[in-house]
């Protein structure tokens, strides 16, 4: 995966069930939403990591819909334990249960024929 | 090397038009009809406009758009599109032009159908492709202010009736305003119990949905005070931005009015404590909050009880939306033209059962986006000079 940018190289690997995040070679920190500069030292360079899966709810809403519109739902953004943060939702738990400060643990699932990355409460978690 | 703005342009004429609904008008119409009003106030028309500053929810080539319907070829033209913030930081842009002889006669305008086009908030940025946001339905942009609140409240204690008091206030205003769109009463618990939208975020805590155009004209100083009303002088005018996705936010409870805020006092000379008139974007009520912290007026973490204690409301200690702002007045999709508006109206003593007594120095503030833009403004009248 050389020969496109970065935002091709992370769909491209979403795409076969791989969530791979860039990782600067200059400077080691973690890139997201991923650059073609790192915003930290300006490397040009990364290597394309797996992240660990855990993270924790920075903050989080229900987005009210009436049920016959498919019912409430949850987006929350995520601090992952690479020091970046990403938008998502966490399921497996009511909207309205997901709070900040919740340790959660990533899940790719399929939307639409789409892979996307989202998140479910960590096991044992506080 | 900057050279020193203050006071050297003045906001010459200020008009709004058909605020509320306006079935059967386009954008374009709209727009025109607040740009003749704010032209005739000054005792200018549109044959005197050579500088234009637009910006719109409807065009993706506003200047052009409304540069050909009003029958103008400028000399000097820009539409700076940063949402809401935009007719805000457009005044630094058009004090610039008018200092450098690029232009004489200022008109920044804008124009909304929304409410009667299609009942919702309008955005040019939903053809934006925001592939990492986009799978997760992000209700935009309430979602975002949400989450801002949701953080607000975790971190600073900060409570959902305190929010509320936002919207009781603005209401108190309102009912004083014979332009605003919603002006019976409303209780803390009216809000509290009405429709939740996005947790902690209520129907009444949201901005409304309106139509309506609104529009404001500036020369130089020196032209200025030959025109038909007194000049409201423009002290100070900055802006900041810190993302463009929700979730690139730094800090979801600071913006960038902390950079706008302090630069724009800096132009003027001025501190907080020298405003008598507040006009704050608050597309929610948790705007209010955040923007009052970050412009200095609290403490960050204080915003909770800073505007929990009735100060907003009329005879409160700070005079805030005193036409109602977004929430009870109007909102037509970019509220930036009204907080200026609102600053002039009050400065010029306009303002008739609302009226601010003796008030010299006003404070604009637009914001864009989700917390994303942030312009600060500081007028006022020949007395500050
Ligand atoms: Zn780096």
């Amino acid at each position: 995966m050389s020969e496109q940018g970065p935002d091709a190289t992370y769909f491209a690997y979403l795409a076969a069930k791989d969530w791979r995040i860039p990782k600067c070679r200059g400077c080691g920190a973690h890139v997201f939403q991923p650059r073609i500069m790192c915003p930290s030292c300006g490397g040009e360079a990364f290597d394309w990591v797996a992240p660990s899966g855990r993270g924790v709810v920075h903050s989080t809403t229900v987005v009210r819909r009436r049920p016959a519109d498919g019912g409430d739902y949850n987006v929350a953004l995520i601090d992952l334990a690479e020091g970046v943060r990403m938008m998502s939702r966490i399921e497996g738990v009511e909207p309205a249960d997901v709070a900040i400060g919740m340790p959660v643990t990533a899940r790719l699932a399929d939307q639409d024929g789409d892979t996307i990355v989202v998140f479910d409460p960590a096991e044992g978690g506080r | 090397m900057t050279w020193d703005l203050r006071g050297r342009t003045a906001i010459v004429g200020a008009a709004t038009a058909h605020l509320g609904t306006a079935p059967g008008y386009s954008h374009m119409e709209i727009a025109a009809a607040a740009a003749r009003a704010a032209l005739a106030d000054a005792g200018l028309t549109v044959k005197d406009v050579d500088g234009l500053f637009a910006v719109s929810m409807h065009s993706v080539f506003p200047a052009l758009t409304y540069a050909e319907y009003l029958g103008i070829q400028p000399r000097f033209s820009e539409a700076t599109i940063v949402g809401g913030s935009s007719a805000v930081i457009q005044m630094l842009h058009a004090a610039l032009a008018l200092e450098n002889g690029q232009c004489d006669v200022a008109l920044i305008v804008y124009g909304s159908n929304q409410r009667s086009a299609s009942g919702k908030l309008h955005s040019p940025s939903g053809a934006e492709n925001l592939p990492y946001e986009k799978p997760y339905r992000l209700r935009s942009p309430i979602a975002g202010y949400a989450m801002s609140a949701a953080r607000h409240v975790h971190d600073y204690g900060t409570t959902r009736e305190q929010l509320a008091e936002v919207a009781v206030a603005a209401r108190l205003w309102a009912a004083m305003n014979p332009e605003a769109f919603m002006r019976d009463p409303l209780t803390a618990a009216d809000v509290l119990g009405s429709r939740m939208v996005c947790d902690p975020l209520t129907v009444r805590d949201c901005c409304l949905v309106t139509d309506g155009g609104g529009a404001v004209v500036m020369t130089r100083a020196d032209r200025a005070r030959d025109l038909k009303k007194d000049p409201v002088y423009l002290l100070g005018c900055a802006g900041g931005h810190t993302h463009r996705q929700y979730s690139m936010m730094p800090t979801l409870t600071t913006t960038a009015a902390v950079q706008s805020g302090r630069a724009a006092f800096a132009m003027a000379g001025l501190t907080p404590a020298d405003v008598d008139v507040v006009q704050v974007y608050d597309a929610f009520t948790i705007n209010a909050v955040m923007l009052l912290e970050d412009l200095g007026f609290c403490p960050k973490g204080e915003g909770g009880a800073f505007v929990g204690d009735g100060r907003l409301r009329p005879g409160g200690a700070l005079p805030f939306n005193t036409y109602g702002g977004g929430l009870s007045c109007t909102h037509p999709g970019m509220l930036g033209i009204f907080t200026t508006i609102e600053a002039v109206r009050q400065l010029r003593g306009e303002c008739g059962e609302r009226q601010v007594a003796g008030a010299t120095v006003g404070l604009a503030h637009g914001n864009g986006g989700m917390f994303a833009h942030e312009s600060t403004a500081l007028l006022g009248t020949a007395a500050t000079l």
